[in-house]
């Protein structure tokens, strides 16, 4: 390729793009921040701008925000850890299939993230709910008296977030676990290894940049998330997210919701950066 | 082989469980969507009559179109922008500001929906400031703000498929005089033609499923079929929802399915 080929190349194909993205992400994100130092007003929109970092002491100041906060990183690191803790060995039997299989086997793992998110939150409402399957099944055979509380609470978040997510960490896993040479596994065999040994000095460790990216895309959505804390929670553990969303569609004070938003966006780069670390010296 | 397999007879079944987990509760759906009875839990004998009141439910018609005409709207920006970038990702390496780049292609797809939507509504509010538009933010918003998110996953699959491409048959074009316009066009994009394919139906699909983005930015006059499936959702379970559920993920799951052998045949023509 000429030189001068690829210098009109460079201009005509990332010009547009670059943009694009200018206006449709880093604007947006730099207006958040911007409007997260206005006043709320009675007007529309209702800010005025400002410089003020009023919204971000209000958000320091009420428990409620920085219990959110502590709510939603809790949850989604424990539901992190629960799809790592079933999703690595769905992946490593994936990856140890026969080959002509596992195209398929990934298929049935990456089909439920094609179907609505929504319905399938909706589908736990209708097993989780007083009166649904779950209940009248344990009634039925005598095993409760009453109808359990299965759904609005913690329980039900984690669920939730373990079910919607699971694919994200399955993908990543896999595709790290099928590069891994079967010989190396086989000589540690062949040394003397117990097959438990072989697998965490050999297979584990070569597999931890699977499992921080299969984490990180599970945990980030998941700190953020709206819809399951919504449909499947209850009044006592609110996360931010939520929390986020009532601000600006019940309180309509933007400014504090931008505040919010910036926070969450700037506590999820540190768990990118570490990750970034981890799989640069896992390399 | 065998010694590997010492110890772990076990993966197999951890493997069905975890289906078993992914897919009874939607098996169970669709399978109350053919329930006679009001109560979703309760079978009452087979019955299609929640598919007619489906269909004569207008409202969710109404939606539904909407929703589909964003989809396919949202889904062709983000094929376009989508594919550039990829091209450039792939292709065109040290370019000026390239990890800022790939940084703001990053950015929608891990970044939590809510902050997203917060975002596009900020700018389409400020917009509207400035110029006056969009007064009314409607059908061209809501695609607008899902393109945004689409087009970082078309670019993630272009990329991906461009890596695994020989540059050669490009070279070969510009070699022989065509222009970077008119070798991209006619060489690049057919090439690409069933990665782009897989990025714009990824893209639709994820726009038909937005709730989070749409709420933030549609005016009171537009209503995805997300929006009020969600309103409806929280005032209690209905079997109509069950019924639009079925129809949803099996017209979808055969998109997926069918996207995915395509996929499979060309990989294994093109070895």
């Amino acid at each position: 390729m000429t030189a001068a080929w690829a210098a009109r190349a460079r201009t005509g194909f990332v010009a547009p793009v670059f943009l694009w993205l200018g206006l449709t992400v880093a604007a947006p994100l730099a207006l958040v921040f911007a409007v997260s130092l206005g006043e709320s007003t009675q007007g529309a929109p209702p800010f005025e701008w400002s410089l003020t970092l009023s919204n971000y002491a209000l958000v320091f100041s009420d428990t409620l925000y920085i219990g959110a906060f502590a709510n939603a990183a809790r949850i989604a690191a424990t539901s992190t850890a629960i799809c790592l803790l079933i999703g690595y060995p769905m992946a490593y039997a994936i990856a140890r299939a026969p080959e002509r299989k596992r195209g398929f086997l990934l298929f049935l793992v990456i089909l439920p993230f094609w179907t609505s998110f929504l319905i399938r939150v909706y589908a736990w409402m209708a097993l989780l709910r007083p009166t649904g399957l779950i209940n009248s099944a344990l009634q039925s055979v005598g095993l409760a008296s009453e109808p359990l509380e299965l759904i609005a609470n913690e329980f039900a978040v984690h669920l939730g977030i373990v079910y919607a997510y699971l694919p994200f960490m399955v993908l990543p896993l896999y595709s790290t676990l099928e590069r891994i040479e079967g010989s190396l596994v086989e000589a540690a065999h062949d040394l003397g290894a117990t097959p438990s040994r072989a697998f965490w000095r050999v297979t584990f460790p070569l597999s931890l940049p699977g499992v921080a990216a299969g984490c990180l895309l599970v945990f980030i959505p998941a700190t953020g998330e709206f819809v399951i804390p919504d449909l499947l929670g209850g009044p006592d553990t609110p996360m931010i997210g939520r929390v986020m969303w009532l601000e600006f569609f019940q309180n309509r004070d933007w400014p504090v919701a931008c505040a919010i938003a910036t926070l969450l966006a700037a506590s999820l780069a540190l768990p990118v950066v570490i990750a970034d670390r981890l799989r640069a010296t896992t390399r | 082989m065998s010694g590997m397999q010492r110890g772990l007879s076990w993966l197999p079944t951890a493997l069905a469980a975890g289906f078993v987990f992914l897919y009874l509760p939607i098996l169970l759906l669709i399978l109350f969507s053919f329930n006679d009875s009001r109560l979703v839990t309760v079978w009452a004998g087979f019955s299609t009559r929640w598919y007619a009141e489906l269909l004569r439910n207008e409202r969710m018609i109404e939606a539904a179109g909407l929703s589909l005409g964003i989809a396919a709207v949202a889904a062709t920006i983000a094929g376009v922008f989508g594919t550039l970038a990829g091209y450039a990702l792939a292709r065109l390496g040290a370019f000026a500001l390239r990890p800022l780049f790939a940084l703001l292609l990053l950015v929608p797809m891990v970044l939590p929906e809510v902050i997203l939507g917060l975002s596009m509504l900020m700018s389409f509010s400020a917009l509207e400031r400035l110029i006056g538009w969009p007064a009314e933010r409607g059908f061209l918003v809501v695609a607008l703000a899902h393109a945004t998110y689409g087009t970082a996953f078309v670019a993630l699959i272009v990329e991906a498929r461009l890596r695994g491409l020989d540059p050669a048959m490009e070279e070969a074009a510009l070699d022989l005089g065509a222009g970077p316009l008119r070798a991209f066009l006619r060489v690049t994009v057919p090439m690409l033609a069933p990665a782009i394919a897989s990025g714009w139906l990824l893209a639709f699909t994820l726009s038909l499923d937005d709730l989070v983005i749409a709420s933030f930015v549609a005016g009171p006059g537009a209503t995805t079929l997300p929006m009020l499936v969600y309103s409806s959702v929280r005032l209690g379970l209905s079997p109509q929802i069950n019924a639009l559920a079925t129809v949803l993920v099996i017209s979808i799951g055969l998109l997926a399915y069918v996207s995915a052998r395509r996929g499979a045949q060309r990989r294994s023509l093109s070895t």
